[in-house]
């Protein structure tokens, strides 16, 4: 992994740093990103762990180890951009603002869920935090992400709109045509490619003709950059640029985030497709969130303080869990609401 | 011997056009490939090149007269030696081999002003009885359009009052519609509000989605239907689905519109019905309009309707007139069928197109003393079960009239619904009258074979009547 960062068109976009590591965080910025990933991290292991006792049904793709990628995205953002994304879409709820208690309630599927418990894990909604889901369908939400920003440009607005997908999505048709249109009406979106190497079971270089998806935009001349998705603060710091970029009119930006998940696929995924090995390397070497809380130590914060944030974190996931065990299952009438409005 | 020109079909549809304008007068010299004269059809202002060379004998047709129907010698050629004395040795005409060539660039007269093109034959036979429509108060005055001009009109009226909103699809600004059905919307309202797009069905459609999850309410039209396979999961798993998994959070108002079912002549992938795919699916609503004052009504009740909707047109239509209500605000209900023909017999139940057969199949039968009652169910779904079923009481007997195929079609469900909510009044078995279990053909006559007939529904009523 630690891909040293380039610019496919570091010309156009003045943005190719000389080599090094990106811009520091502050120290309230370390910590934010510290205790936003672990929640993220703690949340999905307590849902990894409610699906082995049989409380969460269906599919359950857990962001584990991809973390960096959602938090560092969302400190570059304002309120009223706007995010979307595929199916593993836990930490990207949880990274905009949504209460744990609601994303958990309705991966078991109780009333209490963002969902009334009728979405799940993969459909999950939230207006007023402006995450317009979690879908199901691979590769649908990039079509969907660019009507976002379409509609942002038919307002005038200078909110940006964020679609997350994945290397396996980046396969897909509409992702072309999506970019086609994006550029040709420069339309203000943020395409992050969350490149975590395996397409289910199928890794990168197995399923895709081009492995530097930055470079996917390149015929539509959308501009992208390949990044060390597993530091941050260098997510942070493109996302930075990219949303600029957006803002200004200059039409969408393509973000190839390299990172990692350490768990299978979904739940039902024994992962032999790859070793053992590569899994713990990658925890060991790069793991976000231990970068994060080595470099806090480092600038003398106390173990004390990080055992703190962590403890806030574990009673809000376990709060969460036995929150999305008590609520009722939703009322049998629920079955025929929400179908027209 | 003097070659006769023949008015060219320009479309799979065209029945006829005007003449717009002659190019070469008569005893100019003509090239193969010489612009000779410009037809204007319903979608388009064309212009037709001579192939053949020589010397423009005769003007048979002036400029400017309207509805020259297709076929119709409108000059003639004399060849090298020939004068006009050999005019009269014209042969008949064989193969007319209309040339048709680069559009003309299109100048028309902005929305509202131009007078209707063509003068298609009216919407429904003269003699059918038909039922006042309970949403026009009496006295209202009618104008007649086209069902293309009252689509145009209603787009235009809901964008006048709604700045969210707007259309988009393939040719529909610039080009003013493959179809010309968004004709003038791009000088009134600009390209900010009627877009081109790409030819990209999936993601056009998706982008629509994606735009009305954030409030706004796009039309988004396809060239076809046949085209919005390449677009059905965003139509369904997007469009139909995110407001029952959001828990009602979040919704989208968009219009999925454009020509559905068989054209004339453009074989299997150009000629799907697509009335029962989507009306299986809960979440959309699916309209399917016969007369010109639906369609208007129709359509603007789609657009302000805060879920997706399906409406499907039929481009054989698109040229026929009706009698309009001539009202501010004309906005029928969606879900709501029409009797267009009362009768005691036996209950024909259609939409679209199939109401063509429907009802010439009703004079048909009234003249061998049979009283057929018409209903246009006009919405798919949600289905007006309850005037089916009142009408099915009354008459004993029902015949469904559809364009599509028969497994798992809307007849189909018609049928099962009458068995359910009125078995005890049928005399007979409900019977089907559709397309048949085939990919459609392109030689004229297996696609006349292909389609239904005025015929098979007159014969499947007297079956169910034992006439």
């Amino acid at each position: 992994m630690a891909a040293p960062k380039k610019s496919v068109v570091a010309k156009e976009t003045g943005q190719e740093k000389a080599n090094g590591s990106p811009p520091e965080f502050t120290k309230a910025q370390e910590l934010a990103a510290l205790r936003d990933m672990l929640l993220i991290r703690r949340f999905e292991e307590k849902a990894g762990q409610l699906y082995g006792m049989g409380a969460i049904g269906g599919f359950c793709h857990l962001y584990i180890g991809q973390e960096a990628v959602v938090v560092g995205m969302q400190m570059a953002l304002k309120q009223g951009d706007q995010v979307i994304t595929g199916y593993r879409d836990h930490g990207h709820m949880l990274a905009c603002g949504m209460e744990a208690n609601g994303v958990m309630a309705e991966l078991t599927g109780r009333r209490g869920g963002y969902s009334k418990g009728k979405g799940g894990s993969m459909h999950m909604f939230s207006m007023e935090k402006n995450f317009y889901g979690g879908h199901g369908i691979v590769g649908a939400q990039v079509s969907l992400g660019t009507g976002l920003a379409f509609a942002n440009r038919y307002r005038g607005n200078d909110f940006v709109s964020v679609a997350y997908f994945g290397d396996g999505a980046s396969n897909q048709g509409q992702v072309y045509e999506s970019f086609n249109m994006a550029e040709l009406w420069k339309l203000p979106v943020i395409y992050v490619i969350e490149n975590n190497r395996y397409a289910m079971g199928t890794s990168v270089t197995r399923s895709s003709a081009l492995t530097d998806f930055s470079k996917r935009g390149a015929s539509f001349n959308i501009p992208g950059q390949q990044i060390d998705g597993m530091d941050v603060r260098a997510v942070k710091a493109a996302g930075d640029e990219a949303v600029a970029w957006c803002r200004a009119g200059k039409g969408p930006f393509i973000l190839e985030m390299q990172t990692y998940r350490y768990r299978g696929h979904s739940m039902s995924d024994p992962a032999k497709y790859r070793t053992r090995e590569e899994v713990e390397k990658i925890r060991t070497d790069q793991d976000p969130i231990e970068q994060v809380r080595n470099r806090l130590l480092a600038a003398k914060v106390t173990e004390q303080e990080l055992k703190a944030i962590d403890a806030e974190v574990r009673e809000i996931v376990n709060a969460s869990a036995d929150f999305a065990q008590r609520d009722p299952e939703p009322d049998p009438s629920e079955l025929w609401t929400d179908i027209y409005r | 011997m003097p070659i006769q020109v023949l008015m060219p079909a320009l479309s799979p549809t065209m029945e006829k056009g005007n003449l717009a304008k002659w190019l070469k007068k008569e005893g100019e010299t003509i090239k193969s490939g010489d612009v000779i004269a410009e037809i204007e059809t319903d979608k388009a202002t064309m212009e037709v090149e001579a192939t053949d060379e020589g010397t423009l004998g005769k003007i048979l047709i002036p400029e400017g007269t309207a509805d020259v129907a297709v076929n119709t010698p409108i000059a003639t050629i004399l060849a090298d030696g020939e004068s006009a004395a050999d005019l009269g040795k014209v042969a008949a005409a064989l193969a007319p081999a209309p040339n048709v060539q680069k559009e003309v660039e299109e100048s028309r007269s902005p929305v509202g002003e131009g007078k209707p093109m063509i003068s298609a034959p009216p919407s429904a036979p003269a003699t059918a009885v038909a039922e006042p429509d309970p949403e026009v108060p009496a006295g209202t005055e009618m104008i007649t359009q086209t069902i293309r001009e009252a689509l145009r009109d209603a787009m235009a009226e809901e964008m006048r009052r709604d700045g969210d909103v707007f259309v988009m699809g393939e040719e529909v600004a610039e080009y003013q519609g493959a179809y010309k059905v968004t004709q003038g919307l791009l000088q009134e309202f600009g390209a900010r509000r009627v877009i081109d797009t790409p030819i990209t069905e999936h993601g056009f459609a998706g982008v629509g989605v994606g735009a009305a999850m954030s409030g706004l309410k796009p039309i988004v039209e396809f060239m076809t239907f046949n085209f919005a396979m390449q677009a059905i999961d965003q139509i369904i798993n997007s469009a139909a689905k995110t407001l029952y998994m959001s828990g009602g959070q979040m919704g989208c108002s968009i219009v999925f519109r454009g020509p559905n079912g068989a054209a004339a002549r453009v074989a299997a992938q150009h000629s799907q019905d697509y009335s029962a795919w989507y009306s299986q699916i809960p979440g959309l609503k699916v309209i399917a309009p016969f007369s010109a004052a639906d369609y208007k009504g129709l359509l603007k009740a789609a657009i302000r309707d805060p879920n997706p909707v399906i409406f499907l047109e039929n481009e054989v239509l698109y040229g026929h007139t009706g009698e309009v209500p001539k009202l501010d605000d004309y906005v029928i209900p969606i879900g709501k069928a029409r009797i267009v023909r009362s009768g005691k017999d036996v209950t024909l139940i259609s939409w679209s197109n199939g109401m063509t057969y429907a009802l010439k199949a009703a004079d048909e039968l009234a003249k061998e003393g049979i009283e057929a009652e018409v209903i246009d169910l006009r919405t798919l779904r949600p289905m007006d079960t309850e005037t089916i079923i009142a009408s099915v009481k009354k008459t004993g007997r029902a015949v469904t009239v559809e364009e599509g195929w028969q497994q798992s079609g809307v007849g189909a469900e018609i049928a099962a619904r009458i068995m359910e909510h009125a078995f005890d009044y049928l005399d007979a078995p409900v019977a089907r009258v559709s397309g048949k279990d085939v990919p459609m053909p392109y030689a004229a006559n297996l696609e006349k074979l292909a389609l239904p007939n005025v015929a098979e529904v007159v014969a499947a009523a007297k079956a169910v009547a034992y006439r």
